[in-house]
């Protein structure tokens, strides 16, 4: 059918529009890390299942190892079982919580919420920054709910507040390192279903051929060789060692090392692909 | 605006130099089917994606060379509604407001200003994932707007759409033009092309293939005809005699003897049915019936490609595949 609403033709504007150029300075690198990291944390804080869920499979852990397996574990050098465990899962704990990222970035990926903001004249990192820091805040308000759970079953900060300031700082670096490697994952796949499985299903190896749970000598030696360069055995050495008061030797320093190269080399490989214009 | 944009994936050129231009404070619609290259050259425009060859310029900025200064002057709305479905109608327009570095307060107003004009005062305090597929366009719409962009892009803004929601968005798009907002629509729906843009380029398979307003793409396919039906077809041949005055100079009319009928091109219809009738009642020529016809740009697709829009689906489904492949 023909309609008669042919548009009458308009003669160009007269006045163009106000020509407006973007501020850019660093400090609004700043501000638009803070919007989309605000984007994130709002949207947590409104919907609280999501976190509640992350929280109570740690805390079964703690529950599970603790009260079933404590009994039958005895591990050197530890007076109680908690005192082994309960920093192996704090270490789990922000691992996982790590995954987030990957999940939220495919999320917004497939909702076409990123094309929006790559068009937008904004800082483009901040995108990616904003999103790992609210992970990380994230990721800290987990760890206060799990570390209640670890002293409530009886676990102790033996080496005093600042070493255990020092080993949660740790933790949460190592936490924000692996962010960026869930970062890339959630902007390589094609799907929140694919990122979901990509970001977690090599974490269950990683976090269980370690010492977080067992000690790795009780393990056979080709594994036990897995487990001991494992950079998860060695984040979960350094801060088990600060929270109960023993040093950690060169184990603090190399995770230190690993959370700093990894971020540098995935955040660095994250823009990249962020930024790719041949999508 | 463009100049020459080409882009391949792969082994697929999904365009082959396309050139188009607009207006200030008008509309420009691409058309074309399923995997012709609009989405390509809107995502090209608004610096997605970059061209192989050719130049693209929003406002005189060439939007390979400063993409950050073009995306200050753009407004992008895309296939799917690009809102933050955990944040209120009011905050993802805040958000975008601020990522524009607007002032604050600015940034408040216009969030205020644009829930109003689209409807959504209401429902601007409320989170998103309640709203109908109707308003999160709507507040998405609303969100390319926040800095009054030069240009906005609206990437098939009805697709999957249903009807009423069709309607809501031609209004709300007619709305846009009222205001002077610049737009490049995409669709592959000719009534929506035809109802809502001032410009027309046709696209297929990577190149622009035509361009012009709605009536003169129409006019291209030969404009106006005059079917006539008569009772008896051996007086069919007596018909283009009386019609003298009104047949375009060169054109044939065509002559159907099985299904009785005459078509005449003509310059214009006005007024033509009347005169038809009496001058075959004079002649005691029977008539049965006299229709107008007017062409749509269906008509103008199938003479400019050989083949329906819709038709083209199936055509086009390996170039579309190997544009989703390598996303």
């Amino acid at each position: 059918m023909t309609t008669d609403a042919i548009p009458t033709p308009r003669t160009a504007a007269s006045s163009a529009p106000a020509v407006r150029e973007v501020p850019t300075g660093a400090g609004w690198f700043l501000r638009d890390t803070w919007a989309e990291a605000m984007r994130h944390l709002t949207a947590t804080w409104r919907n609280p299942d999501l976190l509640v869920f992350a929280t109570i499979q740690p805390i079964m852990f703690v529950v599970l190892f603790v009260y079933v397996f404590g009994g039958a574990i005895q591990i050197p050098g530890y007076d109680t079982y908690e005192q082994f465990v309960v920093p192996g899962i704090f270490a789990q704990t922000v691992l996982f919580g790590s995954a987030f990222t990957g999940l939220g970035i495919a999320e917004d990926m497939s909702k076409g919420f990123i094309d929006r903001l790559r068009s937008l004249p904004m800082h483009q990192p901040a995108v990616l920054v904003g999103r790992t820091v609210s992970d990380l805040v994230r990721n800290l308000f987990t760890f206060m709910v799990m570390l209640v759970v670890g002293l409530l079953v009886g676990f102790r900060l033996n080496g005093g507040i600042v070493d255990a300031v020092i080993a949660t700082v740790l933790l949460l670096m190592f936490a924000f390192a692996f962010s960026w490697i869930q970062a890339l994952i959630g902007l390589s796949v094609k799907s929140v279903e694919a990122a979901n499985s990509a970001g977690f299903i090599w974490m269950f190896p990683m976090t269980f051929i370690s010492s977080a749970f067992v000690s790795t000598a009780s393990m056979p030696s080709w594994l036990q060789k897995v487990a001991e360069v494992n950079p998860f055995t060695i984040v979960t050495n350094a801060t088990r060692a600060l929270y109960n008061g023993d040093d950690p030797g060169m184990d603090l320093w190399w995770s230190l090392a690993w959370a700093v190269g990894i971020t540098v080399v995935f955040g660095l490989l994250s823009f990249r692909k962020f930024t790719s214009t041949s999508r | 605006m463009t100049e020459g944009l080409k882009k391949r994936f792969g082994d697929t050129e999904a365009l082959k130099g396309v050139d188009l231009e607009i207006e200030r404070a008008t509309i420009l619609g691409v058309l074309g089917p399923n995997g012709a290259g609009k989405t390509t050259t809107v995502r090209i425009l608004t610096t997605l994606l970059k061209p192989d060859a050719g130049r693209a310029f929003i406002d005189g900025i060439d939007v390979v060379a400063d993409p950050r200064r073009a995306r200050a002057r753009i407004g992008l709305t895309g296939q799917y509604a690009a809102v933050d479905e955990r944040l209120t109608g009011f905050e993802n327009l805040q958000l975008v407001g601020r990522l524009f570095h607007l002032p604050t307060s600015d940034a408040r107003r216009r969030a205020h200003e644009l829930l109003e004009r689209f409807s959504l005062a209401d429902a601007g305090d409320r989170v998103v994932k309640g709203y109908s597929g109707g308003m999160r366009r709507r507040l998405d719409i609303a969100m390319s707007l926040i800095a009054e962009p030069s240009v906005l892009f609206l990437d098939e803004p009805t697709t999957g759409l249903d009807p009423r929601s069709r309607l809501e968005m031609w209004d709300v798009i007619d709305g846009l033009v009222a205001d002077g907002t610049t737009t490049l629509l995409t669709t592959q729906y000719l009534d929506e092309a035809e109802r809502l843009a001032d410009d027309i380029a046709v696209i297929d398979h990577g190149t622009v293939i035509a361009r012009g307003t709605p009536a003169q793409l129409k006019s291209r396919s030969g404009g106006e005809r005059v079917e006539i039906t008569l009772r008896d077809p051996d007086q069919l041949d007596r018909v283009r005699a009386l019609l003298g005055n009104y047949v375009l100079d060169g054109v044939h009319e065509t002559v159907d003897h099985a299904a009785r009928m005459v078509t005449v091109p003509v310059h214009t219809s006005e007024g033509i049915v009347p005169e038809v009738v009496r001058a075959l009642d004079a002649q005691s020529i029977e008539v049965v019936d006299v229709v107008v016809r007017r062409p749509t740009l269906d008509d103008v697709f199938l003479e400019l490609t050989g083949h329906r829009a819709e038709d083209d689906a199936t055509d086009d489904a390996a170039l579309a595949g190997a544009q989703g492949g390598s996303r």
